[in-house]
């Protein structure tokens, strides 16, 4: 479905990717992990556009890279950043509504469903999205994504910094959302909710992935966990 | 007096709803892209100047409804050809080429239809009086004119607060690259607000060209004014700009009216002064004589006192 192929990013002069190399297939959920400032969040930034690509983005066989990220949302890709961007003057509402691209088709996603999901967002629907607490403008920002029907969702720490209960919450959105048949690529610094919602998972290190595995293989890689992913 | 006072404040609500339609263009585009448009008061001028010559061949009417969309085209095709790929050189670049712009539109229009001042006219059927009030009359184009503005304000809201585009385009006033990844093509966007910002302009220069003049210094002569406007009441702010209109329009009007001196309003305060000392001149000074620089008066205090301007939001 996804398949990037010896990427490269900079930011000015500094080399951030430096040959990213990874898959995602149709249906699977993908996590990318690896310490701070390796380049995962730059990865989906490059992948969406918003940092210009050097080498090689396939989304469904057709090559995106350098395309506009409005073409490349309306490929079929969501993003959901790491900020929790939302837009604060507007309502939960109309975040929800902007995430929709078409307003004839009918998507897997309606905002009943995100309100039974979330009874918070529906209590607060008329409210600003720039009062909402940090767990309810994660789960905006996720709702509002999958609002525009994505086929691959690209996710970044969609836990940071959240309270225990809100993290269960997302992890089962997660699974919700790949239960629809959406493919998923997350970026996630809690190694527990990767190891298990993830079918593989890729670890980056200087700018390129390093390794490639599924859960249970990674768990009996002690190796690779101490060099990459432990502080 | 009370005659007075009724007709300037509905002079002023006039002026100040042209001026809104003028401001409202150049609040939003600056909102978008982050550049003071000096070619905005331009399309003005284009739309004035369009329309007269419509109105030469198919009458006041047809010009009504054509010449601001060959004017909001026009601003598109800046935006699209021009203004977007100076972007990349930053804001300096940008106005730099919007005052060139303004500099060219100018002398095309004066290379087109001359130096002098066009015989454009309100049409027959608004040439009469709509109401004598205390021996005045209040003209009907006038109130055509305020229908006009309070229309097009209350389109601009509706379309801007209730419309899935108007939505899109809060979205992409405040965070342009999360509205591109949720699959809005924010460029034609942009593209479409520059050209109903610049649709706008040549309205409000049709209907103001037969009542305030059709000459190449209209868009200066307003220019200025919708820039302390845009100031005044914040840049970026719709709402400001209402307000700031509204104001602006009024303390225009009503300084125009009110025939009182410097030395009147002391005498008020039981000062006199003495007719022959050396201050003499600023102590005559009337209210009509100083009310063109009022405006600019008001911007310095602003600029003073709130340089966010009334409902402007002090960058983080």
């Amino acid at each position: 479905m996804l398949k990037v192929k010896d990427l490269n990013a900079y930011y000015g002069k500094s080399h951030i990717l430096q040959g990213v190399n990874f898959n995602v297939n149709e249906g699977e959920i993908v996590s990318l992990l690896g310490r701070n400032g390796v380049g995962r969040s730059t990865t989906i930034k490059t992948i969406m556009g918003e940092v210009p690509p050097h080498g090689s983005i396939e989304f469904r066989g057709e090559e995106i890279a350098g395309m506009k990220e409005h073409e490349i949302a309306n490929r079929g890709l969501g993003y959901v950043p790491e900020n929790r961007d939302v837009f604060a003057g507007l309502t939960v509402r109309q975040n929800l509504i902007l995430g929709i691209k078409d307003m004839k088709k009918e998507g897997r996603w309606k905002m009943e469903d995100m309100f039974d999901m979330f009874p918070n967002l529906k209590q607060r629907a008329d409210v600003d999205a720039g009062v909402l607490s940090g767990g309810e403008q994660q789960m905006l920002t996720m709702c509002r994504t999958l609002m525009g029907d994505p086929d691959l969702v690209m996710i970044d720490e969609p836990t940071e910094g959240l309270a225990p209960k809100i993290v269960t919450q997302v992890a089962e959105l997660l699974s919700e959302i790949a239960r629809r048949g959406v493919s998923i690529l997350l970026v996630e610094q809690k190694l527990a909710i990767a190891l298990k919602i993830s079918h593989r998972l890729y670890v980056m290190g200087h700018g390129h992935m390093v390794y490639e595995g599924t859960p249970d293989e990674l768990k009996e890689n002690e190796q690779v966990r101490k060099e990459w992913l432990e502080v | 007096m009370f005659e007075l006072i009724f007709f300037s404040l509905l002079n002023g609500i006039v002026t100040g709803l042209l001026l809104f339609m003028l401001a409202s263009g150049l609040t939003l585009i600056f909102s978008m892209m982050g550049v003071l448009n000096f070619a905005h008061a331009s399309f003005y001028m284009l739309g004035a100047y369009v329309a007269y010559t419509i109105s030469l061949y198919l009458g006041f009417w047809v010009g009504l409804i054509v010449a601001p969309l060959v004017v909001g085209v026009l601003g598109a095709v800046v935006e699209r050809y021009g203004l977007r790929h100076v972007h990349r050189w930053g804001h300096v670049a940008e106005l730099i080429f919007t005052f060139g712009l303004a500099f060219l539109i100018e002398e095309i229009v004066q290379f087109i239809w001359g130096k002098d001042t066009k015989a454009y006219h309100e049409p027959e059927i608004l040439q009469f009086p709509l109401f004598t009030f205390f021996g005045q009359n209040f003209p009907a184009y006038k109130a055509f004119m305020l229908l006009i503005s309070i229309g097009i304000f209350i389109a601009l809201l509706l379309v801007l607060t209730r419309s899935r585009i108007g939505l899109i385009i809060q979205a992409a006033i405040t965070r342009p690259n999360m509205t591109a990844m949720l699959g809005h093509n924010v460029p034609l966007v942009f593209m479409g607000v520059f050209g109903m910002g610049c649709a706008l302009a040549g309205l409000a220069g049709v209907i103001a060209g037969p009542a305030l003049g059709t000459f190449p210094g209209m868009a200066v002569v307003l220019g200025s004014i919708v820039f302390v406007i845009v100031v005044v009441g914040g840049l970026g702010s719709l709402g400001g700009a209402f307000i700031a209109s509204l104001l602006i329009g009024l303390l225009q009007t009503f300084a125009i009216a009110l025939d009182y001196s410097v030395s009147d309003i002391l005498v008020a305060f039981n000062i006199t002064t003495d007719a022959e000392s050396a201050f003499r001149d600023l102590w005559t000074l009337s209210l009509p004589q100083i009310a063109p620089i009022l405006p600019y008066l008001l911007l310095v205090l602003i600029l003073i006192f709130r340089p966010t301007g009334l409902f402007g939001k002090r960058e983080s």
